[in-house]
C-alpha cells in the first residue's frame, strides 16, 4: 500500500480520534455529567460550614462561635429600626429560655442600629442571649445578608441547616430547633 | 397640636396606599431592568434609601447610594441630592432591607421627593428584600462602595 494512502485511511482518522480523545479529556462535553437520578437514590445534601467568628458582645463580652460547637445555635440578624425584626424579639427570648438547658444558643446580630438605640432595646426587652452590633465581616462570613430578619439554624456539628429570609414562621424554626436538639442527645 | 394629631397619621396613610402592592406609583423588577437597558427613552436615576451594609454587598449596578431615609442623615442627603435632579427626571427608589410593609426608608422617601414636586418618581416593587426579590431571582447586581 503506498503510503500516501496508508496515511489518508489510518494515520489520518487514528490522529483525529486522539486528537478527540484528548480534548475530550480536559474539556468534556455537558453530556458526559448528566446522571439523571432513578427512585431510591440517596439525596446528598452539602452543608455550609458556619463561620468561626471571635466577637465582642454588647456587654464588652468575647464570643467565640467556635465555643458553641456542639450546641444548636440559631442566629438572628436583626434590627431595632426593623419593626418585624423587634416584634421577634420576645420569642426568641422565649424559645432561648425554654430550651437553654437542653442546648440550645441564639445569638442576635444586630444591623446599623446606633449604640444607644441597641443598647436600650437590649435593656428594655432583657434579652436572654448575646447581642452583637454586626458589620461587613459579619454578614459576609454567614454568606452575605440582604434583607432583615434572616435567621439561621446550625446543628451541633457547626453546619447551616437552614436560613430563614423574611419573618420569622416560629412554629417552624421550634420544630427545626426540637428535631436538632433531639438528634444531639442521641447522639451523646 | 389636635391638628398634627390627624394630620400626621393622614399623611402616613395615604402615602401607604399609594404604594400598596399594584399601585402605579410602583416599578417591578423586571420592568425596571428593561428601562435600564433600554437604548432609547429615558433612563431613571435609582437611587438607594436603604443602610450601607446591604447596598455593599449587593446594589443595582449603577444606583447611587443615598443611605437609609428613615434617619435624618440619609433624609438629608436624599434632599441634597434632589436639588440637582430635574423635577420631570425619571427617578426610581429601592430600599429592600426587610418585608415591604414595613420599611422605614422607602414610605419617608416617596413622600419627601413627591412633596419637593418631583413628578416621575416610581417605587421597586421588593415585597420580601433586596436578597428574595432581587438578588436570587437573579437581577444584575454589583458589589462595593
Amino acid at each position: 500500500m503506498p503510503l500516501s494512502k496508508l496515511k489518508q485511511e489510518f494515520l489520518y482518522p487514528l490522529l483525529a480520534l486522539a486528537v478527540f480523545l484528548v480534548i475530550a479529556r480536559f474539556f468534556p462535553p455537558t453530556w458526559a455529567f448528566k446522571h439523571k437520578p432513578k427512585p431510591g437514590d440517596p439525596v446528598i445534601t452539602i452543608l455550609p460550614p458556619a463561620p468561626q467568628l471571635r466577637l465582642n458582645d454588647l456587654n464588652g463580652q468575647a464570643l467565640n462561635t467556635a465555643s458553641f460547637k456542639g450546641k444548636v445555635v440559631v442566629v438572628n440578624f436583626w434590627a431595632a429600626w426593623c419593626t418585624p425584626c423587634a416584634e421577634e424579639v420576645p420569642q426568641f427570648i422565649e424559645l432561648q429560655h425554654r430550651y437553654q438547658s437542653q442546648g440550645l444558643q441564639i445569638i442576635g446580630i444586630s444591623i446599623d442600629d446606633s449604640d444607644s438605640e441597641l443598647h436600650n432595646f437590649y435593656q428594655r426587652y432583657k434579652i436572654n442571649y448575646p447581642v452583637i452590633a454586626g458589620d461587613q465581616n459579619t454578614a459576609q462570613a454567614y454568606g452575605g445578608i440582604l434583607g432583615l430578619p434572616t435567621t439561621l439554624v446550625i446543628n451541633h456539628d457547626g453546619f447551616i441547616e437552614v436560613k430563614h429570609v423574611g419573618a420569622t414562621d416560629f412554629a417552624a424554626l421550634e420544630k427545626e430547633v426540637v428535631a436538632l436538639l433531639r438528634a444531639r442527645a442521641e447522639r451523646r | 397640636m389636635l391638628l398634627l394629631t390627624f394630620l400626621v397619621p393622614a399623611l402616613f396613610s395615604a402615602a401607604q396606599n399609594k404604594l400598596s402592592p399594584g399601585s402605579p406609583q410602583l416599578i417591578q423588577p423586571d420592568e425596571l431592568v428593561k428601562a435600564m437597558q433600554s437604548s432609547g427613552g429615558q433612563k431613571p436615576v435609582v437611587l438607594y434609601v436603604g443602610p450601607r451594609l446591604f447596598y455593599t454587598q449587593a446594589h443595582i449596578p449603577g444606583s447611587e447610594y443615598i443611605g437609609p431615609v428613615g434617619k435624618a442623615e440619609g433624609m438629608d442627603t436624599l434632599r441634597a441630592r434632589a436639588k440637582s435632579l430635574p423635577h420631570d427626571g425619571f427617578i426610581v427608589i429601592y430600599c429592600g432591607c426587610c418585608p415591604w410593609d414595613h420599611c422605614p426608608n422607602i414610605r419617608p422617601a416617596y413622600q419627601e421627593l413627591e412633596k419637593t414636586g418631583f413628578t416621575k418618581v416610581r417605587v421597586l416593587y421588593l415585597a420580601n428584600s433586596f436578597g428574595t426579590n432581587w438578588a436570587d431571582k437573579g437581577y444584575p447586581t454589583a458589589r462595593g462602595e
